[in-house]
């Protein structure tokens, strides 16, 4: 039988006061969270926006936490009595910077960012990519820093002693090994920032739980929505787990003996 | 040329250096020698200011070394170090390729070229595509040390560059430094090896106290010690 036509008899069948089994009940929910008028696509754009979202929220963040990380590492490895105004200036920021962020709850800054910084602006999906990326910036410089302080301090001094300079020396020989190192946590940052982007719907980013919501206020039927969203969530957590694995076993290339 | 006008090293209530001047004529083979603790290792870290002297001068080639021109002044003093520091994430080749070819002074394909020259050299032309994980700590520092090869230098510091080693594996580190040493470079090794130093040395220098005690030819320095603490010191290692 049509599944169409079966949900329209027993949730006809619910209304005119009849009693439902277990599985008709679950299959009337099931259908009218998912199915029923193409909710499906709803959920489907949600995950788009969460996906891009997350996306440019880790362009940002690691972007902005590779360079706060390499600002306060150049600035803490200058030998003392050398060392630079200017760097000096920008350690300041960036430290003032982390600390901010670091100190101030996720939700507060989203708040902030929609209502008082572009409080005039609609763009919500931007707004939430921006104030999430710059709040994973903050703790992916550490992250970063941690990676790079790790390096032997050899290898800084075996690039120097052969006429390269620091900069280089960086970005050839102490960051590709930190990379290594720091991509666990890396990728735990990456997840936690994924399962964040649903706090934008609280600014109207219309991200998967958003497009939960929605369906939730169709149907005043809350679980199967939810769980739903729960269940897409893991599995794009899942699936981005295993993505890192295969990258992190890539890189362990040199390892090899 | 280097000479080493009345170098310091002062940590915060500790003198390391406490002057020493000394000068190291081209093709000269130096040994530094001493009791652990003694300064030798700074000393040489010093030259190239991988540690930053509190007093003195060091000079290369009539020019002093200062802190803005350093990464040219060290791209003419290649560093061995105990340690090896290898660069883990890169094959060997392209460990020996990566100065000379980011310093602009050569192309790859010739970098390439000299590198599998310099790996002939050392016997280890097979390695060449290798990560430094895979390597015994001999083949290790022989890598090390084409490293620094390839930047043509007009001297070679090594830092203890065999007291990381094996015993079986010394021998091979030290073959190659008595061929460098007679192909004419000019070194200048920190090392507790004496027989290397009485082999291949043409001054054998004893540091004690932050400062040099005795600066003589292996033969006289070996078998005619007149300064006391360098008595005390071979009667220990001989």
């Amino acid at each position: 039988m049509d599944l169409a036509a079966q949900f329209e008899a027993l949730s006809e069948l619910a209304r005119s006061g009849g009693e439902l089994t277990f599985w008709q009940d679950f299959f009337v929910k099931f259908y009218q969270a998912f199915i029923d008028s193409n909710r499906w696509l709803q959920y489907l754009e949600g995950v788009g926006t969460t996906l891009i979202v997350t996306a440019a929220a880790l362009c940002i963040g690691v972007i902005l936490g590779s360079v706060v990380a390499l600002v306060r590492v150049s600035h803490d490895q200058q030998r003392a009595g050398h060392k630079n105004p200017i760097l000096g200036f920008f350690n300041l920021i960036c430290e003032i910077y982390s600390t901010v962020i670091r100190g101030t709850p996720m939700m507060v800054q989203l708040l902030i960012m929609s209502m008082v910084v572009f409080a005039s602006s609609r763009q919500y999906n931007f707004i939430g990519a921006l104030s999430l990326g710059i709040n994973s910036g903050a703790y992916v410089s550490e992250i970063i820093r941690g990676g790079l302080m790790a390096v032997d301090g050899g290898q800084m001094e075996a690039g120097r002693s052969l006429g390269l300079n620091y900069p280089t020396t960086m970005l050839l020989i102490v960051v590709p090994q930190a990379i290594k190192s720091v991509l666990p946590a890396l990728g735990n940052e990456f997840i936690i920032l994924l399962k964040d982007t649903s706090l934008i719907t609280t600014i109207g980013g219309k991200e998967l739980l958003y497009a939960a919501q929605g369906v939730m206020n169709r149907t005043y039927e809350a679980m199967f929505p939810l769980l739903g969203t729960a269940a897409i969530y893991l599995v794009l957590v899942l699936l981005f787990t295993w993505l890192l694995g295969k990258l992190e076993r890539r890189l362990r290339q040199s390892d090899r003996r | 040329m280097i000479v080493a006008e009345n170098l310091q090293k002062r940590y915060e209530n500790l003198d390391v250096l406490k002057g020493i001047s000394l000068t190291i004529n081209k093709g000269d083979v130096v040994c530094l020698v001493g009791p652990s603790g003694c300064g030798k290792s700074t000393f040489l870290r010093c030259l190239t200011r991988l540690e930053e002297p509190t007093g003195g001068k060091v000079f290369l080639d009539g020019e002093e070394v200062t802190e803005k021109g350093i990464d040219k002044t060290r791209a003419k003093m290649g560093m061995v170090f105990q340690h090896f520091n290898l660069f883990p994430h890169l094959t060997v080749k392209r460990t020996i390729t990566l100065a000379p070819t980011r310093l602009h002074r050569m192309t790859r394909a010739q970098a390439d070229e000299r590198a599998m020259e310099l790996l002939e050299r050392i016997g280890l032309a097979d390695k060449a595509n290798v990560y430094p994980g895979s390597l015994s700590g001999g083949q290790k520092q022989r890598i090390a040390i084409a490293r620094a090869l390839a930047m043509d230098p007009e001297v070679l510091l090594f830092d203890e560059p065999t007291s990381a080693l094996d015993p079986e594996m010394v021998g091979e580190v030290l073959e190659l430094m008595k061929e460098l040493a007679r192909g004419g470079m000019t070194m200048v090794v920190v090392t507790h090896e004496m027989g290397f130093a009485r082999e291949v040395a043409n001054r054998v220098i004893f540091i004690d106290e932050g400062v040099i005690k005795v600066d003589k030819p292996p033969q006289e320095f070996f078998s005619n010690p007149e300064n006391e603490r360098l008595k005390a010191f071979l009667s220990k290692v001989l």
